[in-house]
């Protein structure tokens, strides 16, 4: 199904065939790599930036540069259905099929892989960038309370103070004769239980 | 029980979609380290920039074209250009472009010196092939624009140097002249290309440099012809060697005339001794010749008169000219003398006379010196002082100014072929270095500021603090055994020969070997390293051994060179012996059995398949005796389409009597069709891989026996029309097969084919598994597939009232010749991108889950959890499915940019990355190599079993003292309401 590819209209760039008579069928293509610089803001990535990325052909069979201003190119490469991928760190490209025609000269397609989206014009943008580390979530009540320990203060801490209240609520009367059951049955208090208590 | 689903639902789908591998930026560098490196330095130049930092421009054996500091050595910036797109040349135009020739000439890049940015590139073609050269001449001036002058590909260019632009071109089209040497007088308009034609004919073309018109073209026959390479002594003279090597043609074409001169060696050096070759330099008056044993230094005085100023014995490194005057050429001269070398600078017309001596300690670790590059620079007095980068035998690259070594890169490891490892000594009584925190105030004080990072309330400085104390932090880098196995060695082996020792705590370099039995000798012409194996790794007995390693390596290329073994100590790295071999290694096989002093022993297959056991002990031949019907292999001829399976059959029938080397016999052999089949990967399971159990249970309480043997291999075939690059094929016409075979009986247990696919496949063995990608021609995609084999035979086993009544087949003797009862479940997905290199996490008892390392195109490493691989994934998985932990199929495989294991960091060219597991069950060590190095640790299923590096001590003691004092406060408050009560 993926052969089938209605959108692959068009284009772009790319030249005859080179002048000498034994690569005859060896094209060119040509491309540019755009990154925006941070999401929906206009402006391209610092030059510093753009030092490293590298376009790669087919499985890494010919590696090119980019231009300072994103432009590329890969000489001499026959007619055929050829892999473009852009190895970038901080982003995520989709690899590209791009369609060298030997009736057509000149003529390229291409298309994303990812999302078998067509292209217009050989114009690689991201697909989205890429966060390697894990955020560091700034410090909050909530982070305390869900951590491990946090559920353990706040258990105590609920027993503590909300059964109590809840003992409050019962009938005077069924309290009364429920603390003299305990009484008589000499449940422990706290202090009785500590070392010390015992001397009372 | 509905309750009990849910959570443990909760459980498996938080746990499954966060990417187990994450890392805070802080985190960076505590449990990992990352070396860069550049190759082996083919050709430097130095930057004349007055201003700024000084910058040496180098290209490299591994193709790397890098700007390093003159200072320290560090790289300012670096870039990896192809594998086919090989460097021919750099040069540095207009002082601020680096410009460099690769593949073949074709293509002429410019990059921006500060910060390594392409400018332009530019493709250059011609009629054929030839030899090519970068010409950038200083005064070659075309309106206002510099001009760069390369010769490829028998085309003369000459390209601007500010756009790349062809200003003029012109052809060399004659059969078959072969260019030696473009030749650009400084101060002229014209360009010189000499060559020969026909092998006996010596061309002269004159070309006018502002058109390229062609001026002059002379051309004179030697009936002697003419070999190897022509020295270039001025500018208007070459030196060639006739076809036989002993008679030096010195052709001079000043004004367009070609006149020679002949002169037989022997008349310059009376004990000539067989044929010689020039040694390629620049320097005007002087160039170099060398036989077998000696090299000797000739000046070239008048018309064509040869005179020898040096004859020496030593091994000799001479560097290029380097004009320090309008009329002066300087140039550097390395001689070797035992522990020193000497360097001198001399001037190029006056060789008598030296500007500089100097001697220079040399480890001899790093062997000879095979290049020399010398600067020069205007010392405070106004005098020259000189500089000179020197790369050695082992890759090193070392800059020597006033005789001492200023700086010095490792750079061999740039070009590892094989790694293993060593456990570290353990630690004893007597030379503990285990060194208890400072004090307790100190240790308190660590851990408050660790609470303050965690709490997010800590400042800069603090952040600093923090950072630094855990970097050097002392415990990881001890040179003893830790209790967790994170500490060891990694022994490396280099394309140079040379064994290093890293540690994995740091990366340092612990030690490092410069194989004797890996040297050039009579013998062994030209040695090369293949492989490292464990030899020794004494853990019961023998504890007072150190371990060793074994490096196999032979003498030539061709695989039936003969071999060559040497042991080193790993503690020590001293070479212990080394064993020249009389007969060739094509296979190496460590067998698992050891003998009393944890030797392992090794079955060396050689060319003629005889089979040849080390160590040569009388013990190991009864050991190896004892098992001598159990042992069986395997072969591949790759090129012949066939695998082959091997066992002992008896005794060599040599003429020499030799109890250490067996006859084999061939038990089967898988012929795949050549017209339809072409063999691209055979993968087995590694050998020291543990399995923590044979039972897989799977959602409704079911049991799935996996089938778990050692001796299955996994192969790949492609059409031989598809094992070409992407894009050659058509999808009908490529299929990729995949075949499980066991190397025993040698039975196909499986095989599937993938129509409209083709390679290249990488592919990783595990258990009872095997991952595999490859590109899908149809999707024009990369996918992964994964096979998963179990065992039917005990299917029937789960029955309990069968195994009470012994009705089970357990005892059943298990036979490789029945046909196994197996199943197989795979399934396919996509995967986004290329693939250099497949690995698998490996823990000490097999219990951790696993995780595939794949690395990417773009140099990186990416785990992926085996769950995302796993057969049985389904669109709508059941709750119980669920339960179990099965997510839900998708058609791709998701790329989570935090389980990229080596985050921010690229390892340039990675080939390969190894997995060792640590003695703590959670935890591998994965080392990554390339032209850089990569380590950290993995816990493919988190640390279940230790706490992490960033565990609050802090947090826990607060949380004990308020505790500590709640308890006291409320028993305050309880007597004092029991006294209450009493009073009521």
């Amino acid at each position: 199904m993926a052969a089938v590819t209605p959108l692959l209209l068009l284009l772009l760039l790319s030249s005859a065939p080179s002048f000498s008579s034994e690569s005859r069928n060896a094209y060119n293509i040509n491309g540019r790599v755009k990154i925006p610089q941070g999401l929906g803001t206009k402006g391209y990535a610092l030059p510093g930036r753009m030092s490293n990325v590298k376009v790669l052909l087919n499985g890494g069979q010919n590696i090119t540069f980019l231009r300072p201003d994103g432009y590329f190119s890969f000489h001499n490469i026959p007619a055929g259905t050829h892999l473009i991928e852009v190895s970038a760190i901080g982003y995520f490209f989709s690899p590209v099929r791009v369609d060298v025609s030997a009736r057509n000269p000149g003529k390229v397609q291409a298309a994303l892989t990812e999302n078998r989206k067509g292209l217009s014009e050989l114009v690689l943008e991201p697909l989205r960038e890429e966060q390697y580390y894990e955020i560091r979530e700034p410090f909050s009540i909530m982070s305390l309370l869900k951590s491990p320990m946090g559920l353990m203060v706040g258990f105590m801490l609920a027993v503590a103070f909300l059964m109590p209240k809840l003992v409050e609520n019962m009938d005077p009367e069924e309290m009364r004769r429920a603390q003299e059951e305990m009484r008589s049955q000499g449940v422990p208090s706290l202090s009785s239980l500590l070392p010390g208590g015992a001397m009372n | 029980m509905a309750i009990r689903s849910f959570f443990l639902f909760i459980l498996f789908f938080s746990s499954s979609l966060s990417p187990v591998f994450s890392l805070y930026e802080d985190q960076v560098g505590l449990m990992d380290w990352h070396q860069q490196y550049i190759g082996k330095v083919k050709q430097a130049v130095f930057s004349s920039q007055r201003a700024g930092r000084k910058r040496v421009v180098v290209s490299t054996e591994e193709n790397v074209i890098a700007s390093l500091d003159l200072r320290h050595g560090e790289i300012f910036w670096r870039h990896l250009l192809g594998a086919d797109d090989v460097i021919d040349g750099i040069d540095i135009g207009l002082g601020k472009y680096v410009i460099t020739l690769s593949s073949g000439g074709s293509i002429l890049r410019s990059w921006n010196l500060p910060d390594g940015q392409m400018v332009w590139e530019s493709s250059l073609q011609g009629p054929k092939h030839s030899k090519s050269f970068l010409l950038v001449p200083t005064n070659l001036k075309f309106d206002k624009d510099n001009v760069l002058v390369v010769f490829s590909n028998g085309r003369l260019h000459a390209i601007s140097c500010i756009d790349g632009e062809v200003l003029w071109k012109k052809d060399f089209e004659a059969e078959s002249f072969e260019v030696q040497q473009v030749i650009q007088p400084p101060g002229s308009d014209l360009i010189y290309v000499v060559g020969f034609a026909a092998s006996y004919q010596f061309e002269m073309y004159q070309i006018n440099a502002k058109n390229g018109e062609l001026l002059k073209h002379e051309s004179a026959s030697f009936s002697s012809g003419f070999s190897g390479e022509v020295s270039l002594v001025s500018t208007e003279t070459v030196v060639a060697l006739d076809s036989t090597g002993s008679i030096l043609q010195t052709i001079s074409f000043q004004d367009g005339k070609i006149s020679s001169q002949q002169t037989p060696i022997s008349n310059l050096v009376e004990d000539s001794l067989g044929p010689a070759v020039i040694i390629p330099s620049s320097v005007s008056g002087i160039f170099a010749i060398k036989t077998d044993a000696v090299t000797v230094f000739i000046r070239v005085i008048g018309e064509g008169k040869l005179e020898v100023v040096e004859k020496t014995t030593h091994e000799i490194a001479v560097s290029d000219a380097l004009s320090i005057s309008e009329d002066q050429q300087a140039f550097a001269l390395i001689q070797h003398a035992s522990s020193e070398i000497h360097l001198t600078v001399k001037l190029a017309h006056d060789w008598d006379g030296n500007l500089l001596k100097e001697s220079v300690k040399m480890d001899w670790q790093r062997g000879l010196v095979h290049k020399v590059f010398i600067n020069n620079y205007i010392r405070t007095d106004r005098s020259y002082g000189f500089r000179v980068l020197i790369v050695m035998e082992d890759h090193s690259l070392l800059l020597l100014q006033q005789g001492e070594i200023v700086w010095s890169r490792e750079d061999g490891l740039a070009s590892i072929i094989d790694v293993t490892t060593s456990e570290l000594p353990v630690e004893r009584n007597g030379v503990s270095v285990a060194k208890v925190e400072h004090n307790l105030f100190e240790w308190l004080k660590g851990h408050m500021l660790k609470l303050k990072g965690t709490l997010m309330l800590a400042s800069p400085e603090d952040m600093a603090a923090i950072q630094s104390m855990r970097l050097k932090s002392s415990e990881k880098s001890k040179m003893t055994r830790d209790h967790n196995g994170f500490r060891k060695l990694l022994i490396v082996l280099t394309r140079a020969g040379k064994l290093f020792a890293l540690h994995t705590g740091d990366g340092r370099i612990v030690w490092s070997h410069l194989l004797r039995s890996l040297h050039k000798s009579e013998a062994c012409q030209s040695p090369i390293g293949l492989n490292l194996y464990q030899w020794q790794v004494p853990h019961h007995h023998a504890m007072d051994e150190n371990p060793s390693v074994l490096v196999v390596s032979r003498c030539g290329p061709s695989s039936d060179t003969p071999g060559v073994l040497s042991f080193v100590d790993t503690y020590t790295g001293k070479e212990l012996s080394s064993l020249s071999l009389d007969h060739a290694v094509v296979q190496v096989i460590p067998l698992p059995y050891t003998d009393s002093t944890e030797q392992r022993l090794h079955l060396l297959i050689n060319a003629d398949k005889h089979a040849h056991l080390y160590p040569k002990t009388s013990e190991a031949l009864s050991i190896f005796k004892r098992e001598f019907l159990n042992i069986y292999w395997y072969s591949v001829e790759d090129q012949n389409g066939i695998i082959k399976g091997h066992a002992l059959k008896c005794k060599c029938t040599g003429e020499v009597a030799d109890e250490f080397c067996f006859d084999t016999r061939d038990l089967w052999s898988v012929v795949f069709p050549s017209e339809s089949e072409k063999i691209v990967a055979t993968v087995t399971r590694k050998l020291n891989e543990v399995v923590h159990t044979q039972a897989k249970v799977v959602a409704d309480q079911d049991v799935m026996y996996k089938y778990i043997s050692r001796n299955l291999l996994f192969v790949a075939t492609v059409a031989p029309k598809g094992s070409g690059e992407i894009g050659s094929v058509t999808p009908e016409e490529s299929w990729l097969v995949a075949y499980l075979i066991d190397t025993v009986t040698g039975r196909i247990l499986h095989r599937v084919t993938h129509h409209g696919s083709q390679g290249p496949v990488h592919a990783v063995f595990s258990e009872n598994w095997v991952v595999y990608h490859y590109f899908n021609l149809r999707a024009h995609r990369y996918e992964m597939s994964v096979i998963e084999i179990y065992d039917q035979s005990r299917a029937d086993n789960k029955d309990v009232w069968k195994l009470v009544l012994g009705k089970h087949n357990l005892t059943s003797p298990i036979s490789l010749f029945s046909r196994p009862e197996v199943i197989t479940k795979s399934q396919s997905y996509f995967f986004t991108h290329s693939l250099k290199a497949i690995a698998v996490t490996s823990t000490a008892k097999g219990i951790t889950s696993k995780q595939l390392l794949l690395g990417t195109i773009g140099d990186q490493v990416l785990a992926l959890d085996k769950r995302f691989l796993d057969p049985r994934r389904t669109v709508n998985p059941t709750q119980a499915e669920k339960e179990e932990g099965i997510i839900p199929l998708t058609d791709s495989l998701p790329i989570i940019p935090q389980s990229y294991v080596t985050h921010a960091l690229r390892v340039e060219g990675l080939r390969g990355i190894i997995t060792v597991p640590a003695k703590l069950e959670s935890t591998t060590l994965v080392f990554a190599h390339g032209v850089d190095l990569f380590f950290t640790q993995l816990a493919p299923s988190r640390t279940y079993d230790s706490l992490t590096e960033d565990f609050s001590y802090a947090l826990l003691l607060i949380t004990i003292v308020a505790l500590v004092a709640a308890i006291f406060v409320t028993w305050r408050l309880s007597e004092r309401k029991e006294l209450q009560e009493k009073w009521r």
